[in-house]
């Protein structure tokens, strides 16, 4: 069940996005920053957790997810200090994330070359 | 006279080949419709939603607690969407599943991984260094921004008591 719910729900942001896409032809890095400010934006009004806890991975795994994991971050981390929190919470929380897409990027690249240039 | 003639003329045949060649550019630009997009962004989009399910299911399953379950489902997605982009797969599946592809983490750590991969051969630093952050870059930033500004405003609210 938790699967299929994953399925449809992250189908259906991916479905709404394309729409977004294919209306405005915007370019795939400003899609993705717009996903995951607006997640923060759900994170913050506290719509987003709710969200993940109905759909597990079909809303988590969506950048919208990863808007919501800063903001998550940044609200514990000032639970616990305040305005100082503002400024830790967020790198903390998405330290997985960036963290793995720049070493294994980094390591891919070591890796691989360009299909680009023949 | 004359002269104006010729431009005139000028002008359509300028006009004329412009036309052809938009029509051209409309003829071999594979025009896919949305409805179709819509399918395969779903259809991938919900494929590697359910992927994450799973490994996380199955990691929790081996009794994982669910915070660190949910970073070891996060790295094993962006390492195969890394080692995918590197075998030239994940581009591939991006064209025909659009945001399919790029709304998942994973087509996060593929622009991570892409630009790293594109630009090595400008050298390690200039190249690759600044790179890399190409698409994460922009996505950092006003992720982390935003939720700075978020954060204010939640800090503010706790302190005056109004949220």
């Amino acid at each position: 069940m938790a699967l299929i719910k994953a399925f449809i729900v992250g189908g259906i942001i991916c479905a709404i996005v394309q729409i977004f896409i294919d209306k405005t032809k915007l370019m795939p890095g400003r899609i993705m920053t717009g996903l995951v400010v607006i997640g923060t934006i759900l994170g913050a009004v506290g719509l987003y957790q709710p969200f993940i806890d109905f759909a597990g991975a079909g809303a988590s795994i969506p950048l919208l997810g990863f808007g919501n994991t800063l903001i998550k971050g940044v609200k514990e981390a000032v639970d616990a200090n305040g305005f100082l929190g503002t400024f830790m919470g967020g790198f903390k929380a998405s330290a997985v994330g960036i963290s793995g897409a720049l070493i294994f990027g980094f390591i891919s690249a070591l890796i691989f070359k360009s299909k680009m240039q023949g | 006279m004359e002269n104006m003639m010729q431009e005139s003329k000028k002008e359509e045949a300028k006009k004329e080949r412009a036309k052809e060649y938009n029509d051209y550019v409309k003829q071999v630009t594979k025009t896919m419709s949305l409805p179709k997009n819509m399918f395969w962004a779903f259809i991938v989009g919900g494929i590697i939603c359910t992927l994450g399910q799973g490994i996380g299911d199955v990691i929790k399953h081996y009794g994982v607690e669910e915070k660190a379950a949910d970073s070891m489902t996060l790295l094993i997605l962006i390492a195969l969407s890394a080692l995918l982009t590197g075998l030239n797969i994940y581009p591939k599946i991006g064209n025909f599943a659009g945001a399919g592809a790029l709304v998942p983490i994973t087509g996060f750590a593929n622009s991570v991984a892409a630009s790293a991969i594109e630009f090595k051969a400008e050298g390690f630093v200039m190249g690759l260094g600044c790179k890399i952050f190409t698409i994460a870059g922009p996505v950092i930033l006003y992720g982390i921004f935003s939720s700075w500004i978020l954060g204010v405003i939640y800090w503010a609210g706790q302190m005056f008591h109004w949220w």
